[in-house]
C-alpha cells in the first residue's frame, strides 16, 4: 500500500476506483450506441459492477466526507440503475406480447367506459337523426360545410347515390385521401383521449359531436331512401373506425374518472394506473385507425356492392369482438 | 410517493444553496435498498428542453418539406407524393417525436439530453412504453390544441372562446409550477417524472497527500473541533472553485475562529488545504466511532 492515502476513505477510494471507471466507460458506450454495442462479457459484468458501485456508495456515505466522491458515486449509480433496471427485453417479443395480451386485456378493463362512449355516440346520433328528419335545416348545424362536400339536404338523390358508389372525384388522390383520413382520425382520437384529463367530460362531448354527425348523414340519406346503401358505404370501414373512436373516448373517460373518483388509492396513483391502461388501448386505437384508413381509402373504392360491403363490415365486427373478448390468461408483465 | 425529509434549516428566512438542492431532491430506493437521492428537473430545465425540441421539430419539418418538394419536382406526373410525405411526416413528428426518443435507453429527447435530464418512473420501477405514450399524448392538449386554436383564432372566434382557450393554455403550461414534483398533466397520468442525470467526473481527493501526518499535529484538537461536516463541505467547495478572493476571505475567517497566528510566509491556499485535510481526518475518525458532527453548532460548548 502506498503512503499517498493516509485517510481511510482515501484508501477505500483507491482500491475501488478502477471498477467505477470501468462501469462508467461501459455506461458511456451503452448510452451512446445502445446495449447492442456491448459484448456478452460486458453485459454480464454490468450488473456486478453496478452492485459493487452501489455498495461503494453506501460505504462512502458512511465513512467519507468527500462531497465530490459521494456525488460522483450517486450519479454513477443512478445512471447504472436506469440501465440495469430499464432493460426491457427484445422489441419483437414486446410487440408480440402487446398484441397477445396487453392490448385486449386493457380493452377489457376499460369496457365500462367504452360502453358509455358508445352510448353517448348512439344517443346523439339518434337525436340528430330525429332533428334532421323533422327539419332538414338542422343538418348544417351538425355537419361543417367543408366535410359535407355538397351532400346537403338540397342535393338530389342521384348525386347522393353517386357519392356512395363512385368517388371518382377523389379517386385520383386516393392514396393522399387515405393518408389524410388516417392522420386526421388519429389526431382526433389522441385528442379525445387527452382531453379526458378534464374529468372525462370533453371526451364525451367529442363522442356526442361524432354521433351527431353520423345521425345527420344517416337522416340525409334516409330521406332519400338510401339508408341501406349508406349503411354499407359507412360500415365497411366504419365498424373499425367507429370502434376505434369509441375506444379513444372510453380511454379519455377512464382517465378522467380515475382523476375525479380515485377511490381508495391516492389521486396520483389512480391517475397513473388509469393513464397507463388507457395508453395501451390508445396504441391499439392508432393501429385500428390505420386499418380503417386502408379499408376506407382502398377497400371502399374497389368494393361497390352493398352486400359485399355489409359482409366485410360484419366480418370485421366479429373479428374485433372475438379478438378483444376471447378468454385468455394474463401475463405477469406488461410492455 | 416519496417525500424528501423535512428540512430544518437554522435560518428559515434565508434560502441557502443547500436548501435549494434539498428542495428538489427525492429518494429513489433501488431494489438493493440504497437510496440514490435523485434530483427532479427544475421548471426552467423542462421548459428549456421543450424549446430545444421544438426548434429541432421545426427544423425537421422544414427539411421534410424541402425533400417532399424535391421529390415532387422530379416526379412531375403525381404531386401526391409531396402531400403524403408531408402529411405522414407531420403526423409522425407531432405524435411520435417525443415517444420514440424517450423509448430509448436514455429515456430523453435531444433537448432533454442536452440539459442532462431524463424521464423516469415515479418512485422507481421500469419505465414502460405505455407510460411514455400516455405522457406524450397529453401534449396534444398542452401544446398542440392551444397552438391550433391560436392559429384558427385570428378572425372568426369570439372573445369568450378566446378567453376560455387562454385560460386552458395557462392552466396546462403553468401546471408544473403548482406541484412540488414539477409534474405536468402528462406526468400525472403516466406516473412519471423528469429527473436530473448529471455526469460528474471523479475529482481528485483534496485530502490525498503524502505529507498529511507531518502537518496534522500542527492543529490542536480544539482547533479541529471548531467546525462540523457542513463547514467542511463549504470549505471543500471553496477549495475546488479556487477563487483567490474567497480563498483569502475564508482563510482569514478560519484563522480568527481557531485563533491561528498567521505566519508571514504562509499562503492562504496552502493553509486552507492543510486545515481541510486535518479537519477531514478528524471528522472522519469521529464518524467511524459513530459521532456525526453535522455542523459547528452540534454538541458545542461542552
Amino acid at each position: 500500500m502506498t503512503e499517498t492515502f493516509v485517510l481511510r476513505s482515501g484508501r477505500f477510494r483507491m482500491e475501488r476506483e478502477a471498477d467505477w471507471k470501468r462501469l462508467e466507460r461501459l455506461l458511456e458506450r451503452a448510452e451512446n450506441s445502445g446495449a447492442g454495442s456491448l459484448s456478452d462479457d460486458e453485459l454480464m459484468a454490468m450488473p456486478k459492477l453496478y452492485r459493487a458501485a452501489l455498495s461503494s456508495l453506501s460505504v462512502a456515505r458512511a465513512i467519507s466526507l468527500d462531497q465530490a466522491l459521494v456525488g460522483y458515486l450517486e450519479s454513477l449509480c443512478a445512471r447504472a440503475y436506469f440501465f440495469v433496471y430499464g432493460a426491457r427485453g427484445r422489441l419483437s417479443k414486446r410487440i408480440g406480447q402487446f398484441f397477445r395480451t396487453d392490448w385486449p386485456l386493457a380493452v377489457q378493463r376499460l369496457l365500462p367506459d367504452i360502453l358509455v362512449a358508445v352510448a353517448a355516440t348512439i344517443l346523439s346520433a339518434v337525436a340528430a337523426y330525429v332533428l334532421v328528419v323533422n327539419d332538414p335545416d338542422w343538418f348544417l348545424s351538425f355537419v361543417p360545410e367543408g366535410l359535407a362536400g355538397g351532400r346537403t339536404p338540397s342535393a338530389s338523390r342521384e348525386f347522393l347515390r353517386e357519392t356512395l358508389f363512385d368517388d371518382s372525384a377523389m379517386r385520383n388522390e386516393l392514396s393522399v385521401f387515405a393518408t389524410y383520413l388516417f392522420t386526421h382520425n388519429a389526431s382526433v382520437s389522441i385528442l379525445a383521449f387527452a382531453v379526458g384529463f378534464a374529468f372525462g367530460i370533453p371526451s364525451m362531448l367529442l363522442m356526442a359531436l361524432n354521433g351527431c354527425m353520423l345521425g345527420a348523414f344517416w337522416a340525409l340519406f334516409g330521406m332519400h331512401d338510401l339508408s341501406v346503401e349508406f349503411g354499407g358505404w359507412l360500415l365497411i370501414h366504419g365498424v373499425t373506425e367507429l370502434m376505434a373512436i369509441a375506444l379513444a373516448g372510453g380511454a379519455g373517460l377512464h382517465v378522467g374518472r380515475a382523476i375525479a373518483f380515485p377511490g381508495q388509492r391516492t389521486r396520483l396513483d389512480a391517475a397513473a394506473e388509469a393513464g397507463r391502461s388507457a395508453a395501451r388501448v390508445m396504441v391499439g386505437v392508432l393501429i385500428m385507425l390505420f386499418i380503417a384508413g386502408i379499408l376506407e381509402g382502398v377497400g371502399r373504392q374497389v368494393i361497390t356492392s352493398t352486400v359485399a360491403r355489409y359482409s366485410i363490415a360484419a366480418g370485421t365486427l366479429l373479428l374485433w369482438l372475438v379478438y378483444f373478448f376471447m378468454p385468455r390468461r394474463a401475463e405477469a408483465t406488461h410492455v | 410517493m416519496s417525500r424528501a425529509p423535512a428540512t430544518k434549516s437554522p435560518a428559515p428566512n434565508r434560502s441557502t444553496p443547500l436548501d435549494e438542492t434539498r428542495r428538489f431532491s427525492r429518494s429513489l430506493v433501488t431494489p438493493e435498498g440504497v437510496d440514490l437521492g435523485v434530483r427532479i428537473a427544475t421548471a426552467g430545465e423542462r421548459a428549456g428542453a421543450f424549446l430545444i425540441d421544438a426548434v429541432f421539430m421545426v427544423i425537421a419539418m422544414i427539411v421534410l418539406t424541402i425533400l417532399a418538394l424535391f421529390a415532387g419536382v422530379r416526379n412531375t406526373q403525381s404531386f401526391d407524393i409531396v402531400a403524403i410525405i408531408w402529411l405522414v411526416g407531420f403526423f409522425v413528428l407531432r405524435n411520435f417525436y417525443f415517444f420514440i426518443f424517450e423509448l430509448g435507453a436514455r429515456a430523453a429527447t435531444p433537448g432533454k439530453r442536452i440539459l442532462k435530464i431524463r424521464v423516469a418512473s415515479r418512485g422507481g420501477g421500469v419505465l414502460k412504453a405505455d407510460a411514455i405514450f400516455a405522457r406524450n399524448a397529453m401534449r396534444e392538449i398542452e401544446v398542440f390544441l392551444p397552438m391550433s386554436m391560436m392559429a384558427a383564432n385570428a378572425d372568426s372566434v369570439d372573445g369568450w372562446i378566446s378567453l376560455a382557450g387562454f385560460i386552458w393554455t395557462t392552466v396546462f403550461i403553468f401546471f408544473p409550477l403548482f406541484n412540488r414534483d414539477r409534474l405536468r398533466a402528462g406526468d400525472i397520468i403516466a406516473g412519471t417524472w423528469v429527473v436530473q442525470t448529471p455526469r460528474r467526473a471523479l475529482l481528485s481527493d483534496l485530502a490525498a497527500r503524502p505529507d498529511l501526518p507531518r502537518f496534522e499535529s500542527r492543529f490542536t484538537i480544539e482547533q479541529l473541533d471548531a467546525y462540523g461536516i457542513k463547514e467542511l463541505h463549504v470549505l471543500e467547495n471553496v477549495l475546488r472553485q479556487n477563487l483567490p478572493d474567497s480563498i483569502g476571505l475564508v482563510a482569514d475567517r478560519i484563522r480568527r475562529k481557531i485563533g491561528w497566528r498567521k505566519d508571514p510566509n504562509e499562503y492562504d491556499g496552502v493553509f486552507l488545504r492543510d486545515y481541510y485535510a486535518a479537519l477531514r481526518k478528524h471528522l472522519e475518525s469521529k464518524l467511524l466511532m459513530g459521532q456525526r458532527r453535522a455542523d459547528k453548532h452540534h454538541g458545542a460548548k461542552r
